[in-house]
């Protein structure tokens, strides 16, 4: 870690955005994480992405449990809402606060430790329960903040930094994503910002629950030979089966790429997703192959990543419940106590 | 906003996959130039004065060794932390990834103010001489420099000055408000009384009499002194009233003109009009006026010499050619001015055309004409083997500055033509290794001593750097003036009163510290991006190796300044290779404190120039 600021000074050239803001307006405080620890390049990822996208950073809710991934938050979106919950517990805030402002761009950050051990449960529900938002794991293989022991995403046969060997069978989060029904489903890596930050921003923007499992390597305790999560293992072992632009409804979509299977996904807003596959008979509507897709590889000793599975036109949770349109705090005394009258019809409809 | 995210491609990703040989080959940072360049203020002085090294100096108080850290270098601090040119300003890395240059000149005064003895270090002179003898024409800072280059070898030095004292144009020319005198008096003495065996009062009027009297050696420092003069109808009739500017500052300064009455036009638009302007105004005139023929923005002038004399209410007026000076029975009314406007030509330079307004008639009683100085030896035969070319100046090999008598050397204004001080210490150190070459029988070209750099890692521990890393964004800190009521009416009343020390201290604390350097070592770096993310300054990506106009463009920040170089590493595990953007890195080592596995290191580099000085030990 450092203690010293990142200085405010900036390129001469760096771009504003459609607010007026720049990238850096989008940051954080100084990250307090090992130096090279991969969830700081995650923060950086996100930033960009939310600079390209012109988002108000004050309408974002930014919500944690309890890890160095936990931590990220107060490294990016300085001017927005955070709340850090408790270990694993993340999923209940993040579904209150999805409720109360539905009009908040909610971001999740949480670790493998997070997710997949202590937090599964709410792991599992949240997802099946659709919340409308972004929800991204830092996956290092390891409690990095505890200082090193094994997670439940670790695979089994990888050694602790000690020499150690892991005994167990590890939880894909992908896998358990697409089957209980998420309808946006990505893998990525922390040292792959083109693939990961327009993963981040079709993520975002995604209406209803979108999960990336980001593949982001412990420096201290987790990127060492033994180690199926290191920068270097997972550089060797990662197959892309796709990159993804994310363009905004009002942009113009440039096509400067190399030559591959091509599909513009078109989204509810308006906004393009375009898929350059590089493996062109990957099909990311269906959530069946999807999954086999990933697991045949997973047995091979290979990582998928790219956009794994989306479903464009997904319903939230506000859509499943016909919940009111508008944030619960902007709801005045007329819209909750509508008078004797509407009491009087209520009453009579259940006579 | 593909600014955001550029950099960090991967091989496959790419159609430029497969061009291996127009790929940018891996950097030498060995080569003493390419840090030397990164250190912008350093490699822009003529004399490649370790700028970031002295300030950090006077950082810590250490006045005395900043003062001797550039009197090494350029020979003069007190006199050029006054009057140098700075060409080491503009080309302040802070003038790109901010606004203003650090005030460098200025901070080389406040070393010179507030030195203590500095007898102690002071080269040694040996009383046993090593039998060669040199001349050295003219005593201004250029023969001087070459005399203090000299002395500590064991050389017999002669300065011949047809003045009574030394100093040259730092004497005649630049006004004691800018220079005191004292200032002056005490950086040619420190030269004059290491043992150069003086002769003031003497103008040397032939030069193959001074090639007879058998020196081994001659330096030819006799500047450019003549003033350029202009024809035009009524010149010859109103000569009384019109003075050449740099013989009409001379005279003031050595108290032959103790006054000027009237109104007063100075025509011409460099430092010397500026000098000139200045000068009358404290001299009494009743108004002066500088008239320009060509716009502002062109003037020679420095922007300050300019700055201070408008400062000090004197109208500057552009875009006016002279036609001719209007009299009367002998006596000089005033000057007839034609309009012109200037117009961009298609080859970008300025081109003058008339405006369409009536000429103007400008009343005057005095003209001072500074529009320019030349060179002119008549003194030296052309036929002694000394070749000069159709301006007049001097044939010389420009690394040796050798002439075409290979017993005489040129530094200086005599050299090239008019210069400045910075430049005249420069020569004078070229000019010194050449005549040590020569008197010792050595070859002037293959035996010059070598540039170097050395690099010296500023890591302390965690965290620690021995340089103050943090940026500093304060704005340039402005040098207190005198009070002008004062100052106008005394022309031996220093206008500029410097830096005192706190302000010095701040800002020297603008300072990047540009020498202190980031270096990269590849088969360290894991890529794991920490650099790339927290550079405040987008100099920093990892990209596949493709040739420089291509990599340029596909940078984190597109690297569009052609005159920085850069930083290619060896291709790395993924098969990228790092590059890094010189251009606006604030040194703040922020990547090397992020690196895991210090792949990146701040190091200190030392750029070794070659001077006399290497020679000794
Ligand atoms: C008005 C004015 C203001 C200036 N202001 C600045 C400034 O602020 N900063 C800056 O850096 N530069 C300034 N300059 C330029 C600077 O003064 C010169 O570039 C510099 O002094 C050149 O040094 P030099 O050693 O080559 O020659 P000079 O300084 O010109 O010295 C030459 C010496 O040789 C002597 N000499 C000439 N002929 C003979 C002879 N035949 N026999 C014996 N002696 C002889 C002269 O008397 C003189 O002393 C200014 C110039 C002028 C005209
Ligand atoms: C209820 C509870 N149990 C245990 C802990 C101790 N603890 C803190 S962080 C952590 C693991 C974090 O691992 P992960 O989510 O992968 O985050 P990382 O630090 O690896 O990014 C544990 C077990 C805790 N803080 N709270
Ligand atoms: S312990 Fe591991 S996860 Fe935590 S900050 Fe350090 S490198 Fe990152
Ligand atoms: S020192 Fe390093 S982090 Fe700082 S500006 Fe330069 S390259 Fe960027
Ligand atoms: S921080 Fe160090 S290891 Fe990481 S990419 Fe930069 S140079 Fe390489
Ligand atoms: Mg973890």
């Amino acid at each position: 870690m450092t203690y010293v600021a990142k200085p405010k000074v900036h390129h001469p050239l760096l771009p504003l955005n459609d607010l007026g803001l720049t990238r850096r307006d989008y940051e954080g405080s100084v990250s307090t994480l090992c130096a090279g620890c991969g969830h700081d390049s995650v923060s950086a990822a996100i930033v960009a992405a939310c600079a390209e996208l012109s988002l108000p950073p004050h309408r974002f809710a930014k919500v944690s449990g309890i890890g160095c991934s936990s931590k990220t938050p107060s490294y990016f979106l300085n001017r927005s809402h955070g709340f850090n919950s408790v270990h694993g517990r993340m999923p209940s805030v993040a579904t209150g606060a999805n409720l109360a402002n539905r009009e908040l761009y909610c971001i999740g950050i949480s670790g493998d430790g997070d997710t997949a051990s202590i937090g599964l449960g709410q792991f599992a529900h949240i997802v099946r329960r659709r919340i409308n938002m972004l929800y991204v794991v830092d996956n290092n293989g390891t409690y990095g903040l505890t200082k090193g022991q094994f997670s439940a995403t670790n695979d089994k046969g990888s050694t602790s930094k000690k020499g150690a060997p892991n005994l167990y069978s590890p939880i894909d989060l992908v896998s358990m994503a697409l089957q209980i029904g998420a309808s946006f489903v990505a893998r990525s890596f922390s040292g792959d910002k083109r693939q990961l930050v327009p993963l981040i921003k079709a993520g975002l923007m995604h209406r209803g629950f979108a999960f990336i499992d980001v593949i982001s390597p412990c420096v201290a305790f987790n990127n060492h030979t033994g180690s199926t999560k290191s920068y270097e293992h997972v550089r060797a072992h990662s197959e892309s089966v796709m990159m993804a632009d994310y363009f905004l409804p009002q942009q113009e979509i440039t096509a400067d790429y190399a030559p591959g299977t091509m599909e513009d996904v078109r989204m509810p807003d308006g906004s393009v997703l375009r898929l350059r596959k590089i493996d062109g008979a990957y099909d990311p509507h269906d959530p069946v192959a999807a999954l086999a897709h990933v697991q045949e590889h997973q047995a091979a000793g290979e990582v998928v990543t790219g956009l794994l599975y989306v479903d464009p036109d997904a319903s939230d949770c506000h859509e499943v419940l016909d919940s009111v349109n508008r944030p619960l705090n902007s709801l005045d005394e007329a819209d909750l106590c509508p008078g004797n009258e509407a009491l009087a019809q209520i009453n009579a409809a259940w006579r | 906003m593909e600014f955001f995210v550029r950099g960090g491609e991967f091989l496959a990703d790419s159609p430029a996959v497969g061009r291996v040989a127009a790929r940018m080959k891996p950097t030498n940072i060995l080569d003493p130039n390419y840090f030397h360049k990164v250190v912008d203020c350093q490699w822009a002085c003529p004399a490649h004065t370790p700028v970031p090294e002295y300030i950090r100096l006077i950082s810590q108080e250490r006045y005395t060794e900043a003062y001797m850290l550039n009197w090494d270098s350029n020979v003069f601090p007190g006199i050029l932390g006054r009057t140098c040119d700075r060409p080491c300003e503009p080309a302040c890395r802070r003038v790109r990834t901010e606004e203003k240059p650090v005030a460098i000149c200025r901070l080389k005064r406040v070393a010179a103010d507030n030195k203590g003895d500095i007898g102690a270090y002071l080269p040694r002179v040996p009383e046993k001489k090593n039998g060669k003898r040199v001349a050295l024409l003219g005593a201004g800072p250029a023969s001087l420099a070459v005399a203090r280059d000299l002395l500590p070898f064991g050389y017999e030095v002669h300065l011949f000055e047809k003045e009574s004292a030394g100093g040259g144009f730092m004497r005649s020319q630049i006004p004691a408000f800018r220079l005191p005198v004292e200032v002056l008096d005490e950086e040619v003495e420190i030269i004059l009384n290491m043992g150069v065996e003086c002769h003031f009062d003497h103008e040397v009027a032939s030069m193959k009499a001074m090639l007879d009297e058998g020196f081994d050696a001659y330096f030819i420092g006799t500047g450019a002194p003549r003033g350029r003069d202009l024809e035009l109808p009524g010149r010859q009739e109103v000569d009384q009233h019109i003075s050449i500017g740099i013989d009409w500052l001379s005279s003031v300064a050595f108290g032959h003109t103790t006054e000027i009455t009237g109104k007063v036009i100075v025509m011409g638009g460099g430092n010397t009009a500026m000098d000139c302007c200045r000068t009358a105004q404290r001299l009494g005139a009743e108004s002066v006026s500088v008239v320009v023929r060509s716009a502002f923005e062109v003037m020679k002038a420095s922007e300050w010499e300019k700055e201070d004399a408008m400062g000090e209410g004197i109208p500057i007026i552009n875009n006016r050619p002279p036609k001719e000076f209007v009299h009367e029975n002998g006596r000089l009314k005033g000057i007839v001015f034609e309009c012109v406007k200037p117009v961009q030509g298609s080859d970008g330079r300025l081109r003058y055309e008339p405006s369409g307004e009536p000429d103007v008639f400008m009343e005057c009683d005095h003209v001072l004409m500074a529009i320019g100085q030349e060179n002119h030896c008549p003194w030296i035969e052309r036929d002694i083997g000394i070749e000069f070319d159709k301006w007049d100046c001097p044939v010389l090999d420009e690394q040796t500055l050798q002439s075409s008598n290979p017993k005489v050397f040129f530094g200086g204004d005599s050299a090239f033509g008019p210069e400045n001080i910075i430049w005249a210490s420069a020569h004078a150190h070229k000019a010194a290794i050449s005549i040590h070459l020569l008197c010792q029988g050595k070859d002037l070209r293959k035996d010059r001593p070598p540039e170097g750099v050395n690099l010296i890692s500023q890591k302390m521990g965690m965290h620690e750097w021995s340089y103050d890393s943090e940026h500093d964004p304060s704005k340039r800190y402005l040098v207190p003036h005198a009070d002008k009521k004062l100052s106008l009416s005394n022309i031996k009343m220093e206008v500029e009163l410097g830096f005192d020390r706190e302000l010095g201290a701040q800002e020297a604390q603008r300072c990047l510290n540009c020498d202190v350097q980031t270096v990269f070592t590849d088969r360290l770096c894991i890529e794991c991006d920490a650099c790339v993310d927290i550079c405040p300054m987008d100099c920093i990506s990892f990209t596949e190796n493709v040739d420089e106009t291509e990599l340029r463009q596909r940078l984190m920040a597109p690297a569009s300044n052609l005159e920085q170089d850069l930083y290619v590493s060896d291709e790395l595990g993924t098969g990228r290779v790092m590059v890094k953007d010189e251009d606006v890195c604030v040194h703040c080592g922020l990547c090397a404190e992020r690196c895991p596995t210090n792949a990146w290191d701040m190091q200190k580099s030392v750029v070794h120039i070659p001077q006399l000085g290497s020679y000794a030990e």
